[in-house]
């Protein structure tokens, strides 16, 4: 698939995006100028097709960095424990600072992030056993003792549902004011394009990527960061999406394979095309209502994740 | 040496099960506490056998001391029942949850999820358990994003039922289901504990067990079953315990230093034992019933887990 | 006697062995030779039931191997593999006594605690025989390992370069125990060995593989033949004989 029909599949998409909701917004009356209409676009509709870009957009090119970072295809924010530690750093930002402003609360999510990765990325180097199922075996368990420990901490404080409502990715209440923090990933998604052959030799191992002459730290850190600042930052607007940056990437690699330099503006443009579809469809669904986007990913993502966990063989 | 130890471990549990039972005695109540607190005793006696015994086998036949059958999944089936429960009946569910209708029927549940596993990938061929777990997993992740968006939209008084079915109480066990579990429990715990020389023999390797006559994946697949029964009963009990297990199992081979199973069992059961005895008294004497046990055992299990990753992650 | 008749086993869609057809004698030693692999140490694992072949049958002494109950067969027939990892804290006497478990079922009796002393003995690992096994030497845990295989008593021992981890003097003396053991019991060995010197001065037999199958067999004398080994190993190999014994030269 050329990447030119791919963008404008996600272009069309990201317009259908901008005409569906319960307020009914028509073409006509927003060529007609209609203030009503345009109002709903500009406060609510905009804002969301935007973040639903953004988010699509970043977490896939987390999950690719992770990927090539750790050379297993099955590690991904969902699977490393990343969301899980940002949920903790999210939960801690508003016990102990309670009126933190959202930068602070990011800032404190993205720490936690960065240290649980940097934790799980210092298990697997040292882990013996370096079987592709096994590692996100071990990053999904080290993910639900993290979320243990934050339930322990959101009993205590009576944020159970709260919590819960994190668990969620939900673009519904996003609007005008209340998605800008995203903007941070897109200098962050810069950076990553331009490091992006780095990634890859990096992942072939610390002794590899010395000999080459790569500063083998130096681009490993960046890598983390920019995943753990993506992801808490995602989590704090939108919440938890899962799989996300698992499927999309390996999506990708079967129809691009896995040179780094060809897959990254697909895993880019189709992550951002893949979250609108799930957002669209979880808009019409029920509609009136709503299916949250966290949910028709989890669902959708199990599925093909699922897939390609049994089909392994045939391509990974 | 080892009975030593055994001996010691039991004197411990015996010690905190007399001053459960008598603790803040007070005797014109005499009879009615007594009678409670046997109760409880039992319960917990159940869960910490067939959790200790369970994890011990599960890290056998999986040759992986850091993993803990609460991850093939079951965990998340029983809490998505239990979201639907109180979605479709609301406030009427009460009674539900306390039937013992419905105490069989999630046995079945969770057992038929298990054993739909087990069917998709032993019946392939070859044993790939890291892939059931994984797929466990997954799906346990597919069931939580599904009862996280049913809780989200719950009315927050009836959220309370199933935050409180989430955690693993003991407080108001079910009298009438702990003689059925009591024998379900133990006739599979001896069924188990006929296999312990067998198991020995498996934790010098697969290679080594077949070579030396031992029906190694008969035994991995019919101990996977019996261990999915194992936990699925003591879940439907009390409730999930996600890190218990972990956490005993893995003492117990530290305290014993040994491979033999006979003693590992035990051991493991005891320790199970002393963790939710001690557990139970913290949460009644000192935090008054404010935090579920489960929370506080998954909380240190979790703690454990991560420096068992940490420290012995070059021995796995 | 065992009888393998057109065994083949994919790895994927990849043939490791290829319609593989081979007896083993008994009473002796045959060697297995080959260059990397050529599906050796595949065939041990699929003779000895480890792994189960995709076609063929494997015949232990008429008997189809995957027909026999396990038990039985762990006390006809012991393998050792290549890389023996054992996570557990052992002590040599404890990985030793596992050998006895097709008889005792994991409650040792005098006699197989007697037998267990026997092998100890055998390799030499007497003294060592309550350290712990992450406390030995490479050498003396392939040791550990081989005793274990002993105290098995079986009448056929399948190994899998047992000469790894071996320093030269131990090399010679485990060739040597292998030797008296065919000798002294008339048991039967298979070996999968990569030094040829070493399979041509201990082997009766000489069993040689390439790309998953077999290449040449008979006896040693007739395989250690300048021009066999050519066809094996693509490599010019001059054979001289040094006191009796046919040294292959290939510097």
């Amino acid at each position: 698939m050329k990447l030119i029909y791919l963008l404008i599949i996600t272009v069309l998409l990201a317009v259908c995006s901008l005409f569906v909701g319960v307020e009914n917004v028509s073409f006509s009356a927003l060529w007609n100028l209609d203030e009503e209409a345009w109002n709903i676009v500009l406060i609510s509709r905009l804002p969301r097709m935007l973040s639903i870009v953004m988010a699509g957009t970043s977490l896939g090119i987390c999950g690719l960095i992770m990927q090539q970072l750790t050379q297993n295809k099955f590690v991904s924010p969902t699977t490393a424990g990343t969301m899980d530690w940002a949920r903790l750093g999210i939960l801690v930002s508003l016990l102990v600072f309670t009126d933190a402003s959202p930068i602070w609360k990011m800032c404190i999510a993205a720490a936690f992030a960065l240290f649980g990765t940097l934790l799980f990325m210092g298990i697997l180097q040292r882990l013996k056993q370096k079987d592709t199922i096994f590692i996100p075996l071990v990053g999904i368990m080290l993910g639900n003792v993290v979320s243990s420990i934050a339930t322990f901490f959101a009993l205590k404080f009576d944020l159970v549902q709260n919590m819960s409502s994190w668990l969620q990715g939900d673009f519904s209440l996003i609007m005008e004011g209340r998605y800008e923090l995203l903007y941070i990933s897109v200098p962050l998604l810069i950076i990553a394009f331009l490091f992006a052959n780095m990634f890859t030799v990096a992942g072939m191992g610390e002794d590899f990527a010395t000999n080459l002459g790569l500063p083998y730290k130096y681009v490993v850190n960046v890598g983390l960061i920019i995943v753990a600042i993506i992801t808490a930052v995602v989590i704090l607007t939108v919440g938890v999406i899962p799989f996300l940056g698992l499927i999309v990437p390996n999506i990708v690699s079967i129809y691009r394979g896995d040179n780094l330099k060809n897959s990254i503006w697909h895993t880019a443009v189709l992550g951002a095309s893949f979250l609108l579809v799930c957002d669209i469809a979880g808009r019409l669904i029920i509609y009136p209502y709503e299916i949250s986007v966290g949910l028709m990913v989890g669902v959708i993502g199990t599925g093909i994740f699922l897939y390609m966990l049994l089909r392994r063989k045939a391509y990974a | 040496m080892l009975k030593r130890k055994i001996i010691l471990l039991i004197l411990i549990a015996l010690g905190l099960a007399g001053l459960y039972l008598f603790i803040h005695m007070n005797l014109q109540a005499m009879e009615y506490l007594l009678r409670t607190r046997l109760e409880k005793i039992l319960a917990m006696f159940l869960c910490a056998v067939s959790i200790g015994v369970s994890t011990v086998v599960f890290q056998t036949i999986t040759q992986n001391r850091i993993l803990t059958p609460s991850i093939m999944g079951l965990d998340s089936v029983y809490m998505f029942i239990q979201t639907i429960v109180v979605f479709l009946f609301g406030s009427g569910t009460f009674v539900i949850l306390q039937s013992d209708a419905y105490f069989f029927v999630t046995i079945l549940l969770m057992v038929g999820f298990a054993f739909g596993l087990y069917q998709l990938l032993f019946r392939r061929g070859e044993n790939k358990l890291f892939l059931l777990l994984l797929v466990g997993l997954v799906l346990g992740t597919f069931f939580s994003s599904l009862s996280s968006f049913m809780q989200m939209i719950i009315d927050p008084n009836e959220f309370l039922l199933i935050q409180d079915s989430m955690f693993a109480s003991f407080t108001d066990v079910n009298t009438d289901l702990l003689l059925v579990s009591a024998v379900i429990i133990i006739a599979l715990c001896i069924y188990i504990f006929r296999y312990r020389h067998y198991f020995d023999v498996m934790s010098i390797g697969r290679d080594h067990a077949v070579n030396l006559g031992v029906p190694y994946e008969k035994i991995v697949k019919r101990m996977f079953l019996v261990i999915a029964v194992l936990v699925a009963v003591s879940t439907a009990l009390v409730g999930p315990i996600t890190f218990l297990g972990l956490l005993t199992a893995n003492l117990a081979r530290e305290f014993l230093q040994t491979f033999r199973h006979t003693y590992l069992l035990i051991a493991a059961s005891l320790l199970s034992v002393i963790a939710l005895l001690g557990g139970q008294l913290i949460v009644e004497r000192i935090f008054s019933f404010s935090t579920p046990i489960s929370v506080i055992i998954n909380f240190v299990g979790g703690i454990y887990f991560i420096y068992l990753l940490v420290k012995e992650s070059k021995k796995i | 006697m065992i009888v393998a008749e057109k065994l083949s086993k994919f790895f994927g869609s990849k043939k490791v062995i290829q319609d593989v057809s081979v007896e083993v004698k008994r009473g002796a030693i045959t060697s297995f030779i080959g260059p990397n692999g050529a599906g050796k140490s595949t065939l041990l694992s699929m003779v000895s039931r480890l792994l189960k072949q995709d076609d063929g049958i494997v015949y232990l002494d008429g008997k189809d191997v995957h027909k026999q109950k396990s038990k039985d067969l762990a006390k006809t027939i012991a393998i050792l593999r290549q890389s023996n990892v054992v996570q557990m804290r052992l002590t040599v006497r404890e990985l030793v006594s596992f050998g006895r478990f097709p008889y005792s079922s994991g409650r040792l009796t005098a006699e197989d605690e007697q037998k267990v002393s026997e092998a100890i003995a055998y390799v030499n690992l007497e003294e060592l025989e309550d350290k712990y096994l992450n406390e030995l030497s490479g050498g003396q845990k392939q040791r550990a390992f081989i005793a274990m295989v002993l105290a098995q008593d079986t009448e056929y021992i399948l190994l899998d370069e047992p000469l790894n981890n071996l320093d030269m003097k131990h090399a010679v003396q485990m060739m040597k125990l292998l030797r008296k053991l065919v000798e002294d019991f008339g048991k039967t060995i298979l070996l999968v060995i990569h030094d040829i010197n070493f399979a041509s001065v201990y082997s009766d037999r000489i069993v040689a593989m390439k790309d998953g199958q077999i290449v040449a067999e008979g006896p040693t004398e007739d395989i250690i033949q300048s021009d066999v080994l050519k066809s094996i190993y693509d490599l010019d190999i001059d054979v001289h004989n040094i006191s009796c014994n046919r040294i292959c030269v290939y510097f």
